[in-house]
């Protein structure tokens, strides 16, 4: 009954937020994929190497590197920003929880999803840790 | 073994993971790591990287599945995630620090309790019962659609669950894997949530307790593209066949089965673990 007077129900707000979690996976699945033909064309011959960790290279952990990265056509970086996308559905979810519950006025629940949220981009950021 | 070949069979190893975990419902992550460090000899850290992202494919593409029945709870979800996301970046500031045998260690600890939850799970029906005073402040109590009709629900223990929660993100963050089954056992056994409600709750919950995770493993090179890339499209692609062959068939072989394999995983898990071998 509350949710009609503000004309979106919970349900249509979770059905807009699924349909843009199935693009945004799918989107981050055609990045992958297009990274990975190129991978494998460029590097399918060469060896494996995981069994000792190094920790992947700095140009691949941060948001503008990773970009940079695909930007140049390098199937490494493509892959990545695909995964970092894939990343971000989480993120954008709870975002978009933020307004559904502004929409309600639920305040209270405003500030829950808040806090949710900047745990989230604090650790993407890598600003903790 | 070259790269070609190195992608293909952790693909396949990744589709059959995804595969068996939609089918009976327990999610593949916890498979993936164990199938990677053990089964490919790839260090544990860039296994949990990997076994990470795969869990966020699955719980975002499952969504809008789920998100059109109705069942999930969206404001006991939200608030237990403010104790999965910071338990999950404790956890992982943990994993970065420890090494790799103990990491193992306790991955084995949770591979033994997950083969006992997959071959003998069974969950309490919750109670009408009457509203909890704190569930009710927080507005958490809610319905959920049956054959029968809108059933209403009311919530309880919200600082038991909540507390649940944290040491399931803490594992999230620490061992690279969703944690589902501890969160469903926070939310079915201890809060009293409707079985239903639980699960599709904790697979919207999944999806953020891991990108919690994964802000951290990605800043400190635990990503890796070339071993994520086989290993999310495979437990990806599996987990959407497991999901239509769910409706089909019935899961209890497919749970057995499951069982045994997760067992076997964790004796080897914790052998290694303790002789030293990662």
């Amino acid at each position: 009954m509350e949710d009609k007077k503000n004309g979106m129900s919970d349900e249509k707000i979770d059905q807009i937020i699924g349909n843009l979690l199935r693009i945004a996976v799918i989107l981050s699945a055609v990045f992958v994929i297009t990274g990975a033909v190129i991978y494998l064309m460029r590097h399918g011959a060469e060896m494996p190497d995981y069994g000792v960790f190094a920790g992947v290279p700095k140009n691949l952990r941060g948001l503008r590197e990773i970009i940079e990265a695909a930007w140049q056509i390098r199937s490494v970086g493509i892959i990545q920003l695909g995964l970092l996308l894939l990343i971000a559905t989480p993120v954008a979810r709870v975002l978009f929880s933020v307004f559904a519950f502004l929409i309600e006025r639920d305040y209270m629940y405003v500030v829950f999803t808040l806090i949710v949220l900047s745990v989230l981009l604090l650790s993407i950021t890598g600003v903790i840790i | 073994m070259d790269i070609l070949e190195f992608s293909s069979l952790v693909f396949l190893g990744s589709l059959f993971a995804g595969f068996l975990g939609a089918a009976t419902g327990l999610g593949g992550g916890v498979v993936i790591v164990p199938l990677l460090a053990l089964g490919f000899g790839v260090d544990i850290r860039y296994a949990m990287g990997a076994s990470l992202v795969s869990v966020i494919a699955t719980s975002s593409a499952a969504a809008s599945a789920y998100v059109k029945e109705g069942f999930s709870n969206l404001r006991v979800g939200m608030f237990l995630e403010i104790a999965t996301t910071t338990g999950a970046v404790a956890g992982a500031a943990v994993a970065t620090s420890i090494s790799p045998s103990a990491i193992a260690i306790v991955f084995g600890l949770v591979l033994v309790y997950s083969s006992y939850q997959s071959g003998f799970s069974r969950h309490k029906d919750a109670a009408p019962g009457k509203p909890d005073k704190l569930a009710t402040r927080l507005r958490m109590n809610s319905e959920y659609p049956t054959p029968e009709g809108t059933v209403k629900y009311y919530v309880r223990a919200v600082p038991g669950g909540f507390g649940v929660m944290f040491i399931a993100g803490a594992l999230s963050g620490l061992l690279g894997i969703g944690s589902g089954a501890l969160k469903v056992i926070a939310m079915d056994q201890v809060m009293r949530l409707p079985f239903k409600v639980s699960t599709t709750t904790s697979n919207f919950m999944i999806g953020v307790t891991a990108a919690a995770s994964a802000g951290v493993f990605l800043n400190r090179g635990y990503i890796d593209p070339g071993l994520s890339m086989p290993v999310m499209l495979g437990v990806l692609f599996g987990s959407l066949l497991g999901t239509h062959f769910l409706l089909n068939v019935s899961t209890r072989i497919l749970r057995i089965v499951f069982a045994v394999v997760i067992f076997a995983l964790a004796v080897e898990m914790l052998y290694k673990g303790l002789t030293g071998g990662f």
